[in-house]
């Protein structure tokens, strides 16, 4: 019985340690993001270009590269994910050739970033003779989010009760009216959680638009959708390796960091939000 | 709430109150039969007693449906089960009549023994707690369930005499009198008999108004009505 | 007593899961404005069998059905049939209530809305009727636009029921309506559905054998697909013909 206890103890402990380690790392990481890059965050570093050589100004031009070409992903990854998901869910037979596709969206969610760069490369910029755009970059980084969304959206369809649908089909509902009226409604906030998700880990992204659109110094805006952009991951990226001289930009690199993770949490709030708010629906 | 088993249980309710009607007029059609010595009158309500039989099947029927598909508890399952042997107790005082008919019919085809005194009373006796009986169970009338059954020692007594009556003065004296007394001896016996039966369907009713036992405990009628004083 | 219509016809029916055969060559013959209850063992077939009578079971893959069935003499299994159409006629309520998380009136709307019904009178007109019909609207008058889900278990699925009347069906379905709910909301969707064999045909699945010998006219006793009796629920409940469906309802089964 005592040897009973102290095994229970013993482990319960042991778990609390995990979560604490988990816990401190984050905090460590946070802390020294939020302490080295918030002296560096002000009124200019946000609304001007860089200037001198990157050494002064602001990161204005990555923060709308950022997020142009986050719209870019959103707008094909929505509809095309959601559409994926509603046909995989709600019209495809369960048979072996559904389950292969299945099987590839969840692996091609594993396929390395840089991977889809290349792929990228070849179809967006150079097959489809779109060249290094915010098209090109937002197409790669809409490919690379589509399985995640696709496997977040079937979820979230799946979350709705067979009821709903049996229920509006026993009324003389046609298959469309039954999902339109009936699934779609309930299961579009779980959607756009997923969704949303996955685009926020595409706003962070370097690989795939390092070749395909992201630009290492830009003193314009992007003019069209076939321009180039500053993006804040490949801004970061350039000031804490490729810059002459890493050190006297460090606080500059800080400020972008915090900013791009300012921005990623606020997507992720937006996500957390809907997705209570599911949890509120389906409590009712 | 309304319940629909509710009209099904009306309906086994009034078919159960026309049973005891015709049971009711079936004696009372006996009796005058025996009064006025018309057998032509007990012909015919010993033919009237197929509708009684017929009655009784149908009403037994529908007891069972409702005790098999409505499974029903407490004071439904208590009238339906009193109301079974409420039945089969009128289908026996209906067969009693009929044979007191059949003594009639004995009877008339001989001279008269002697004018009858007790018998009528007997008559009376069972006609009546027949009669409040049926009252009893229809009005859910304990009070007069009770006054049925303490009825019944009156009718046991009169039986009594007129069996010895019968016997000592006619039979013992002159032996040759038995086939005129012996019917009359036989039509004593059916309306005890018939007493009999009223009373335990008094003693039903008050098992299906508040589920107390009298029948093998007539002491209990008694402590109830001391409870009651109280 | 006029003789009364058959409303639903099934001969010969045999139905499949795949290769799997679960209803074996039933026929029956189902009354119009009676009250048809379908019992048997758990996995017996008969919630499949009542699916058939508004083509429910077309959704599962590899569903196959085989013989003939019919509503007023029409067939209601050939390819030629409009399914949205039959389901129209032949209502449904489900084992569990299912409520939409709309509103109470919503709820019973949606059957006319997705039917193209758009004028709000009548809308409006036919849901207080298909709530007095389901005997629900004095509980609900007042509060229309509330969430259907605060409504109790009873209520809920009394309101679908009212959702299943307002498309005017002339056949009732009900897979076991009232096995998810307490016993006074079961003895009111008990009376309810007493109450509206007067305008409909109902065809219950239960697995309270007491429930259909108190409410249904006829009674089917289902086992391992095949039909063992069918007939009069008096007659099955106190003289049933075969020893399979006496053991069965006494409970001296196995």
């Amino acid at each position: 019985m005592k040897i009973k206890q102290l095994k229970e103890v013993l482990g319960f402990l042991a778990l609390r340690l995990c979560m604490v380690l988990v816990m401190a790392i984050l905090v460590v990481v946070f802390w020294d993001i939020v302490t080295k890059g918030g002296g560096a965050v002000s009124w200019e570093l946000l609304t001007q270009p860089p200037k001198d050589g990157m050494t002064k100004g602001g990161i204005f031009p990555a923060i709308v590269g950022t997020l142009l070409v986050t719209l870019m992903t959103a707008l094909l990854a929505v509809p095309l994910g959601m559409g994926c998901a509603m046909y995989l869910n709600e019209y495809a037979l369960d048979c072996k050739f559904t389950r292969f596709i299945r099987m590839s969206i969840r692996n091609l969610s594993g396929v390395p970033s840089i991977v889809y760069g290349l792929f990228g490369v070849a179809l967006f910029v150079e097959a489809c003779n779109f060249g290094t755009s915010i098209l090109s970059a937002g197409c790669t980084l809409g490919l690379m989010t589509l399985p995640l969304t696709i496997t977040a959206s079937e979820e979230a369809l799946k979350a709705v009760p067979r009821s709903y649908r049996e229920g509006a089909l026993a009324l003389g509902a046609t298959k469309w009216q039954s999902i339109r009226t009936n699934v779609l409604p309930y299961a579009v906030s779980g959607m756009l959680t997923g969704t949303i998700l996955g685009l926020s880990r595409a706003a962070g992204e370097t690989a795939p638009i390092l070749f395909t659109g992201a630009a290492f110094f830009l003193p314009d805006l992007p003019g069209s959708l076939l321009s180039q952009f500053m993006a804040l991951p490949y801004h970061l990226y350039i000031l804490s390796t490729q810059h002459h001289d890493t050190a006297l930009v460090r606080p500059l690199a800080y400020g972008t960091a915090l900013v791009l993770l300012i921005l990623i949490f606020i997507m992720n709030l937006f996500a957390i939000i809907l997705r209570s708010r599911l949890r509120q629906m389906k409590k009712e | 709430m309304k319940r629909h088993f509710d009209d099904d249980l009306q309906a086994f309710h009034s078919n159960l109150l026309k049973m005891a009607n015709m049971t009711e007029r079936s004696i009372n059609a006996a009796l005058d039969a025996l009064h006025s010595r018309d057998a032509a009158r007990a012909q015919k309500a010993i033919r009237g007693d197929n509708r009684i039989d017929t009655m009784e099947l149908i009403i037994e029927e529908q007891g069972i449906d409702l005790l098999a598909l409505h499974q029903p508890m407490a004071s439904d399952l208590r009238m339906i089960t009193t109301g079974l042997k409420i039945n089969s107790e009128l289908e026996r005082i209906a067969d009693l009549g009929v044979n007191i008919c059949q003594r009639v019919i004995e009877i008339v085809e001989q001279p008269i023994l002697k004018p009858l005194i007790d018998i009528p009373l007997l008559a009376e006796q069972a006609k009546s707690m027949v009669r409040q009986a049926i009252d009893s169970f229809v009005n859910k009338d304990e009070e007069l369930a009770k006054k049925v059954i303490l009825m019944d020692n009156e009718a046991d007594r009169l039986k009594k005499v007129i069996q010895s009556d019968l016997l000592n003065d006619y039979i013992v004296k002159d032996g040759s009198t038995a086939p005129r007394a012996v019917p009359l001896i036989l039509v004593a016996r059916d309306l005890e008999r018939i007493c009999d039966h009223a009373t335990y369907i008094a003693e039903d009713v008050i098992f299906m108004i508040d589920a107390t036992v009298v029948k093998h405990h007539r002491d209990r009628l008694l402590t109830k009505a001391v409870e009651q004083n109280d | 007593m006029p003789l009364a219509k058959v409303k639903i016809k099934i001969s010969d029916f045999n139905f499949y899961y795949g290769q799997v055969k679960v209803i074996k060559g039933v026929s029956v013959e189902m009354l119009a404005k009676n009250v048809t209850s379908i019992i048997g063992p758990s996995g017996c077939g008969k919630s499949t069998l009542l699916r058939c009578f508004n083509r429910m079971n077309d959704l599962i893959p590899g569903a196959r059905a085989e013989g003939r069935a019919e509503i007023e003499g029409v067939d209601i299994l050939g390819p030629q049939v409009d399914v949205v159409e039959l389901r129209k006629r032949v209502g449904m309520v489900f084992q569990k209530p299912n409520p939409f998380p709309k509103s109470i009136f919503d709820n019973v709307a949606y059957g006319l809305r997705v039917n193209d019904i758009t004028d709000r009178l009548i809308i409006e007109k036919r849901v207080e009727q298909s709530l007095r019909s389901a005997a629900l609207w004095d509980e609900v008058k007042d509060r229309l636009k509330d969430n259907a889900l605060n409504l109790s278990g009873g209520q809920q699925q009394r309101l679908c029921v009212a959702r299943a009347l307002a498309v005017e069906p002339e056949i009732l379905l009900m897979d076991e309506p009232a096995s998810a709910l307490d016993p006074i909301a079961t003895a009111r969707i008990e009376e309810l559905i007493v109450e509206l064999k007067k305008h409909y045909t109902i065809v219950i699945v239960t697995h309270n054998m007491q429930q259909a010998a108190r409410i249904s006219d006829h009674t089917a006793f289902l086992m391992q697909g095949e039909l063992v009796e069918y007939g009069k629920t008096s007659d099955i409940f106190t003289k049933p013909r075969k020893k399979l469906t006496e053991d069965y309802i006494t409970g001296r089964f196995g």
